[in-house]
């Protein structure tokens, strides 16, 4: 079942309060995002840490109703 | 889950230098992820082996727990976990992930 962008935004936020989300809908079909997270939380730790922070937030959902987003992480 | 499914990834995982859970097999990847890790390894000239979750539910959901990552592809060398297709191609474009292959001492493709 497809997720609004809107709410990826708000999970994540809500996860990593800190975190500026940028959101694209790649295909258009609100099933594939692309998400870009930049948060000071995740300086100086590995990426697979910073993926699963954004999982974390995500409680579940990713690999679930959220199938396909692609995903990169960055700090300020 | 079950402990046996668990240590029979391990197992696997310990067995290969590189190693890819993907669904569908390297010459025909059942999922656009898949299919981009496929490539990724291919470009870098490296050996590995592949997992085809696909074929085995026990494994399809035991590597999620294994990992703590809920999506495939999910990419091992030397039995660590490296990431997903998105860490993968960060890491191919940076040119991270060939450094790492080479500190790992992975055994590269006959030419």
């Amino acid at each position: 079942m497809p997720m609004a962008a809107d709410d990826i935004i708000a999970l994540i936020r809500a996860g990593i309060p800190d975190a500026e989300v940028e959101i694209t809908d790649l295909a258009g079909d609100g099933d594939h995002y692309a998400a870009k997270v930049v948060s000071e939380t995740f300086r100086g730790i590995p990426r697979v840490r910073q993926h699963q922070k954004v999982y974390e937030a995500l409680g579940g959902r990713m690999g679930g109703v959220l199938h396909a987003l692609q995903l990169t992480t960055t700090t300020p | 889950m079950t402990d046996d499914v668990q240590a029979r990834i391990a197992e696997t995982v310990n067995a290969n230098e590189v190693l890819l859970f993907m669904k569908g097999s390297p010459l025909f990847p059942q999922c656009g992820f898949s299919s981009r890790a496929v490539a990724i390894l291919d470009h870098l000239g490296v050996e590995y082996g592949s997992v085809d979750v696909l074929q085995d539910q026990g494994i399809r959901q035991g590597i999620k727990a294994f990992s703590d990552w809920p999506t495939i592809p999910q990419l091992y060398v030397k039995g660590e976990f490296v990431g997903g297709s998105d860490i993968m191609m960060e890491m191919y474009e940076s040119g991270e992930l060939a450094e790492l292959m080479k500190t790992a001492g992975v055994t590269s493709k006959a030419a």
